[in-house]
C-alpha cells in the first residue's frame, strides 16, 4: 500500500507528458470555424513548474481538458507516460487520477454534505477502499491547510479561499503525479494567493509533483514557474525559461500580454542609464539589484 | 455530453422577415399554421407552399439550415407517412399479408406529411429570424387583452423571458460541472438504472446550489433597480409597428382570402384529381 508523501518515481527519461501535433476545432452556430487549438506540441519532463499563460479565449482551457482526455482531438495526440491516452482501450479513469485537474472555480465540484465526504469522492472513484480514502483525504485536508473545524462543515460555507483548497483537496486525494490548476489563485486576495501558491510550490518540493498552473498573473507565474507556455489563439506562442520568455516583450504585447510590473521597471530604469540588469521578475530581485546598483556607484 | 440544446436557434443575419415586428412574425405563423389546417385539397397546399418558399427567400436564412431543423420530426414524419399509407380503407390498388395500400391512403400521407413539414418550417422561420427575448416580448403586447380576467401578463413575459436567458447558461454550467467531475473519475455511463440516476447526483447539486446564487443575485441586481411588476413600467424601446409589417399584414390578409377562396369553390368548379 502507498504511503502518504511517498515521493513519486521519477523517471526522467521519458516525458511524463507529451503532446504531439494537437489540434481541436469546433464550430459556432453560425458555422463559423474556430481552432481553439492548432499544431500545438511540447514535453513536459517529471518535477517540472510549468506557467501556461494566455489571453482569455486562447486555447488554454481547451488545451488543459485535452491533456486530461476530457476532450478528444481532432487530430494529433497527448501521451502519458509514453501511452497514448486517446487510444481506444486506455483507461482513461485511471489516467484521470494521475494527471489531476483543478478547474477554475470550486463550486464546480463541491457537493457533498461534508468537505471530508466530498474529497473522499475522488479516491473512491478510483477504487481504493472506503478506509483507506478516508486516511488518505484526512491527510490532504490536512496539508492544503485547511482547520480542523471544516472538515465536517457542508463546503458551501466555506469562505471563497478554503473552497478552493476544498476543491484542490478533493483532486489531489487522488494522489495525482500531474497536477494542472486553472486559474487558482483568481478571486483570492495577495496573502489568501501567496499561501496558495506556496502550497502548491511545496507539493512538488515535497512529492515531487509536475505542476501546470495556468495563471493571468505574470508575477505568480515568474516568482514560482521555471518554465512558462504562453498561448496565442490556439498555438503555442512561447515555450522556454521564463526569463527566455520574458525577453520577447513584443510578441508577449502582441499576444494580449504583459511582462511582470517589475521587469518593466527594470527595463525603463536601465534605458533611462541606471546599470541595472532587465532580465529580473521578482520584486525581491529587484529590491536587491538596484541596492547593489546604488552601493557600487556609492550613492547610499 | 449536452452540446447540441438549442432552445434559442435564433440566426443572426439582416433581413426583411429579420427586421419585421415580432408580434407581425407571431401572427403571421398562427394564421400560417391555421390555414394548413383546415382544408384539405391540392390547391391550397400549392398556395402555401408558393407562401412559405416566399418567406424562406425573404429571411436570407440557407435553405440547408432549414432543412436541418426537420431532423427532429423525421421519425414523427415517417411514423405518420408510413401508419397513413398502409391503413387507410378505400380504393385497393396494391396488397400484401396484412398492407393494403390504396389511393386515399397515398393522398392522405402525402397531405399529412405536407402539413408536418410546412408546419415545422414556418415555426423554425419564426424562431429563427427572432430573438427569444422579443418573442416572449411580442407575446406580452398580445395578451394584453388578458389583463381583463386579471391574468398577470407582464410577470409571466418577465418569468419566459429569463427563463429562456437561463437555459443556454445553465447547459454550459451542466457541461463544466460534468467534465469536474469526470475529472475527479466520476462515471456517468456505466452501470444499471439505479447507479447512473445516483452518479448524477455530484452534477445536480452544485448545478441547484449554482441556479438559486444566479436566481439570488438576479433579483438583487433587479430590486436594486427598483423594479416591481408590470405596473406603470414603460419600455426603452417599445414595439412599434412599420410599414413592412403593414405590407406583411395586408400579403396575410390576401393569403387568407385566397386559401378559404380555393378551399371552399376552386375545388367544386374545377376539381383537381389527384
Amino acid at each position: 500500500m502507498q504511503k502518504d508523501n511517498t515521493l513519486i518515481e521519477l523517471n526522467k527519461d521519458i516525458p511524463i507528458l507529451e503532446a504531439k501535433h494537437l489540434v481541436y476545432e469546433y464550430r459556432t452556430a453560425a458555422a463559423k470555424l474556430i481552432r481553439a487549438v492548432y499544431d500545438v506540441s511540447f514535453n513536459i519532463w517529471p518535477g517540472e513548474f510549468i506557467g501556461l499563460i494566455g489571453h482569455t479565449g486562447s486555447g488554454k482551457s481547451t488545451l488543459l481538458q485535452l491533456l486530461t482526455a476530457l476532450e478528444e482531438p481532432d487530430s494529433g495526440t497527448v501521451y502519458f507516460k509514453g501511452q497514448d491516452i486517446f487510444e481506444k482501450k486506455y483507461d482513461r479513469k485511471k489516467l484521470r487520477g494521475k494527471v489531476g485537474l483543478v478547474f477554475q472555480y470550486p463550486e464546480h465540484q463541491l457537493f457533498a454534505e461534508t468537505v471530508f465526504a466530498d474529497v473522499c469522492f475522488g479516491p473512491l472513484n478510483m477504487g481504493v477502499d472506503r478506509k483507506q480514502a478516508e486516511l488518505t483525504a484526512y491527510d490532504t485536508i490536512k496539508k492544503v491547510g485547511l482547520e480542523d473545524e471544516c472538515f465536517y462543515k457542508s463546503p458551501f460555507d466555506l469562505s471563497g479561499g478554503q473552497k478552493r483548497r476544498a476543491a484542490i483537496a478533493g483532486v489531489l486525494a487522488m494522489k495525482p503525479e500531474v497536477l494542472i490548476l486553472d486559474e487558482p489563485t483568481a478571486g483570492l486576495d495577495p496573502k489568501g494567493r501567496d499561501d496558495l501558491l506556496d502550497m502548491i510550490a511545496s507539493l512538488r518540493e515535497d512529492a515531487g509533483m509536475t505542476i501546470i498552473l495556468v495563471s493571468h498573473s505574470m508575477e505568480d507565474v515568474a516568482r514560482y514557474a521555471e518554465r512558462i507556455m504562453v498561448m496565442n489563439k490556439g498555438k503555442l506562442l512561447l515555450d522556454d525559461t521564463v526569463s527566455a520568455v520574458f525577453m520577447h516583450q513584443s510578441e508577449l504585447k502582441s499576444a494580449g500580454l504583459a511582462v511582470p510590473e517589475v521587469m518593466e521597471i527594470m527595463t525603463a530604469l536601465s534605458s533611462s542609464g541606471m546599470p541595472v540588469r532587465d532580465d529580473i521578475f521578482t520584486t525581491d530581485d529587484a529590491a536587491e539589484e538596484i541596492l547593489r546598483v546604488l552601493r557600487e556607484y556609492r550613492v547610499i | 455530453m449536452l452540446r447540441d440544446i438549442t432552445i434559442g436557434q435564433y440566426y443572426q443575419t439582416d433581413s426583411v422577415m429579420h427586421r419585421l415586428d415580432p408580434r407581425t412574425k407571431i401572427v403571421l405563423t398562427f394564421v400560417y399554421i391555421l390555414s394548413l389546417f383546415v382544408f384539405e385539397n391540392p390547391a391550397v397546399y400549392a398556395v402555401a407552399a408558393l407562401f412559405l418558399i416566399i418567406e424562406i427567400i425573404l429571411s436570407a436564412i440557407p435553405l440547408l439550415y432549414m432543412v436541418r431543423g426537420l431532423k427532429p420530426v423525421v421519425f414523427l414524419l415517417a411514423f405518420t407517412v408510413v401508419v397513413n399509407l398502409f391503413f387507410t380503407g378505400g380504393q385497393e390498388l396494391v396488397s400484401f399479408w396484412i398492407f393494403r395500400i390504396t389511393i386515399e391512403g397515398i393522398k392522405r400521407s402525402a397531405y399529412l406529411m405536407g402539413r408536418l413539414i410546412f408546419l415545422v418550417l414556418a415555426s423554425n422561420l419564426m424562431t429563427l429570424t427572432t430573438a427569444p427575448v422579443s418573442l416572449t416580448n411580442a407575446l406580452e403586447y398580445l395578451m394584453k387583452p388578458l389583463k381583463i380576467f386579471r391574468v398577470p401578463v407582464h410577470e409571466v413575459a418577465m418569468m419566459m423571458s429569463i427563463a429562456l436567458r437561463f437555459i443556454p447558461i445553465l447547459v454550459d454550467e451542466t457541461n463544466k460541472i460534468m467534465k469536474a467531475q469526470i475529472a475527479r473519475g466520476a462515471d456517468f455511463e456505466s452501470g444499471n438504472i439505479i447507479k447512473k440516476t445516483k452518479s448524477l447526483i455530484p452534477v445536480i447539486i452544485p448545478l441547484f446550489v449554482s441556479a438559486f446564487r444566479r436566481a439570488n443575485n438576479l433579483a438583487q441586481a433587479m430590486e436594486a433597480r427598483c423594479y416591481n411588476g408590470g405596473e406603470g413600467r414603460t419600455r426603452l424601446n417599445p414595439l412599434k409597428y412599420r410599414r413592412a409589417d403593414i405590407v406583411a399584414y395586408v400579403l396575410l390578409v390576401i393569403y387568407a382570402v385566397l386559401i378559404v377562396f380555393m378551399g371552399c369553390f376552386l375545388f367544386r368548379v374545377i376539381p383537381i384529381a389527384v
